[in-house]
């Protein structure tokens, strides 16, 4: 008789373990209306649409940035041309961090990871041609987010687009910023405020406009698992609203325009269950703990962007395979807005072929695969309703840590959430290295990747002309416009930090007489201070 | 007598803000017996030399992942040498293309840890050190 082979065991990222069948035991006290419900129906864990994409797809937003204003522009063009119907913007390190291309502390990154912008004279030159009544933009910024905003509604308002029609998603999430990114500038509370000013100018002003987008996505690049992904996710969602109410502001006017953006790659069902649950207890903290009544409010509404941490350098055209099912997965677990990472991202700044790859692998997902046929194909698998119930209790069990160490802005206060993250971080990769976690042409199946052979990768070269003619163009700008009115905004937006009042306003008006993002930025840096990182590893 | 107690200085210099790889690093090497200093995000050069000569650390270990890693490695370098502690080898990891090593080694960085590189290998390269130093090298 043949001895049974001994089974192979599987994990899942939220140290969940898979068994090798699941049946109609595995989800006996599963209510489809309690539970579930049908998509587009509360508590959405189907899909926040009635239809899904039969009646309208997810948007094709990639992320895209580099060099000047003008080249980003001319890359902009170039994805729409193809069908890319929505931009996701890319801002260089010192533009997200308020330093003026000219500043010592800029050298070397001007243009590098995004585009360069100094003042609003780049913002227009960025959107040329672009109209901004018609065209959704994500832009990549965070503690920078009230004055690149600020510039966007400036030209908006000039290209004569009416505030109604301005759709604009800033990511606007600081708290993630501490806790995984890194470009923070002012302390946590001053941070904060700015943060709930950009929301409460958006929801009174600009009622199309996402004036956050709550980011699990960074965290889990930086290293946490599924369900810490979700749950930090939704502990700093709760957080911007606590914030919100506390100005005054009714939860039903600015819930139903929070947004969020998740990262999705690695095992494919837990992905899917994990938005799955996530939907569901988003809609539950609304309804129940904030006590919102337009069902808007509960919509967990996501970009899921494939994160770039799933792919790797070895083989890189082997990231092609890996974007396609990330765009599957993402298209299975209900995602609003979709953006793959390039197969080139693991090592450079993404060529326009990458990109258009990268585009075409969601348009092929979209239009030939299949998946965007019917609302939430997977629903009633055994093994995929089970896993959604798993993911919701390791996601509670996450949010419970998180309320024992006094709520998501003391434990980024004190940094235990980052240490942890870094935690996570070392365990996935020592599982890596014994191969537990299992990565073709890396650690199974190595061929010749492994043994440091040459690699022919074509690498994006960075042109530092593009930095001296930024510099001259900031140059210019100082030259050309009224010195005096620059440092009359730059006093009253110092006086109005010290107080506190909205800070949109003062912003909006210093930009608009084209101070610079450096100008702005250190005016509130002399009130506010800079934030100091608890360094904790 | 016992391995070389190596001490390490692992920083961010310049902007970028991700700082996954260097956190992984610093964990790893302290579980292999060195004592490992993290300075944190958005150090300067000249913070970061100050640092390695107050610390007296045998390596400094950089991170960079926006491409900035040629300026700035050269100028830690610089710092040292202007402090007279040329004995503190320096190392970088990050977004390296292959093409920039040899101008990086040419600037005096020892070794290139680029992004790919098997954990255990970068622990391994940091215990070589560890015993060329035990043994006078």
């Amino acid at each position: 008789m043949a001895e049974k082979r001994k089974l192979r065991d599987a994990w899942l990222h939220a140290g969940i373990p898979v068994k090798p069948v699941y049946g109609p035991d595995d989800i006996r006290r599963l209510d489809y209306h309690r539970d579930l419900g049908e998509p587009g129906e509360y508590p959405f864990t189907r899909g926040i649409h009635p239809e899904m994409y039969r009646a309208r797809l997810w948007t094709m937003r990639q992320y895209v940035g580099f060099g000047t204003p003008a080249e980003t522009n001319a890359r902009f063009k170039y994805l729409m041309a193809h069908g890319q119907d929505a931009l996701n913007v890319a801002f260089d390190l010192p533009t997200q961090l308020g330093l003026d291309s000219d500043d010592p502390r800029a050298e070397g990154e001007v243009g590098r990871v995004g585009m360069a912008v100094d003042s609003l004279a780049d913002m227009e030159e960025a959107f040329d041609g672009i109209p901004l009544d018609r065209v959704s933009v994500s832009l990549t910024i965070n503690s920078m987010a009230a004055p690149i905003t600020a510039m966007y509604y400036a030209v908006a308002a000039k290209q004569g687009a009416a505030p109604e029609r301005v759709v604009v998603t800033p990511q606007n999430d600081i708290l993630k910023e501490f806790i995984a990114r890194g470009t923070w500038v002012y302390p946590v509370e001053p941070s904060l405020r700015l943060v709930g000013d950009l929301i409460e100018f958006s929801t009174r002003r600009y009622p199309r406009a996402n004036p956050v987008s709550v980011c699990g996505y960074h965290i889990r690049e930086a290293g946490c698992t599924t369900a810490q992904e979700m749950a930090y996710g939704l502990a700093i969602a709760a957080a911007y609203a606590e914030l919100m109410l506390k100005r005054g502001l009714p939860v039903d006017d600015f819930a139903p325009r929070i947004s969020f953006n998740f990262t999705c790659w690695g095992k494919i069902f837990e992905e899917v269950a994990k938005f799955r649950a996530g939907r569901r207890l988003y809609a539950r903290m609304l309804h129940e703990r904030f006590g919102a009544k337009n069902p808007r409010s509960w919509m967990f509404r996501t970009l899921i962007g494939g994160g770039g941490s799933a792919f790797t350098v070895q083989e890189p055209e082997n990231n092609i395979v890996r974007g396609a099912y990330i765009a599957l997965t993402a298209a299975l677990s209900g995602a609003q807005t979709m953006a793959l990472p390039t197969y080139d991202e693991a090592y450079t700044i993404p060529s326009a072929k990458a990109q258009l790859i990268a585009l075409r692998t969601m348009q092929i997902c979209a239009e030939e695969s299949g998946a965007a046929d019917t609302a939430d194909p997977l629903a009633g698998s055994y093994y995929i309703e089970w896993l959604t119930n798993e993911m919701e209790k390791k996601i509670r069990e996450e949010l419970a840590q998180v309320d024992r160490l006094g709520g998501i802005v003391e434990a980024v206060k004190s940094g235990v959430i980052q240490a942890e993250v870094a935690r996570q971080a070392y365990l996935f990769e020592q599982k890596l290295l014994s191969g537990e976690i299992p990565k073709v042409a890396v650690n199974c199946y190595p061929g010749d990747a492994g043994a440091g052979e040459a690699r022919e990768l074509e690498v994006y070269s960075f042109d530092p002309k593009v930095a001296a003619a930024q510099v001259a163009k900031l140059n210019r700008l100082r030259r050309e416009r009224d010195n005096s009115a620059v440092e009359r905004t730059r006093a009253r937006l110092r006086d109005e930090a010290r107080g506190t009042a909205n800070l949109m306003e003062p912003i909006l008006e210093a930009v608009k007489a084209y101070a610079t993002l450096g100008e702005i930025a250190s005016a509130l840096k002399e009130v506010f201070g800079e934030h100091k990182e608890p360094v904790a590893v | 007598m016992g391995a070389h107690k190596l001490r390490i200085l692992i920083a961010k210099p310049g902007l970028d803000g991700h700082d996954r790889g260097a956190k992984v690093v610093a964990q790893a090497l302290r579980d292999a017996g060195f004592e490992v200093i993290y300075t944190g995000l958005k150090r300067t050069p000249e913070e970061i030399v100050r640092e390695a000569v107050q610390e007296d650390v045998n390596v400094v270990g950089l991170s960079v992942l926006s491409g900035a890693h040629l300026p700035l490695a050269t100028k830690v370098l610089a710092g040292l040498t202007a402090a007279g502690a040329t004995d503190i080898a320096v190392v970088v990891g990050g977004i390296v293309p292959e093409a920039d090593v040899p101008a990086l080694k040419a600037a005096g960085v020892e070794e290139v840890f680029a992004i790919g590189t098997p954990l255990d290998r970068i622990v391994e390269a940091f215990r070589a050190r560890a015993h060329a130093l035990e043994s006078g090298g």
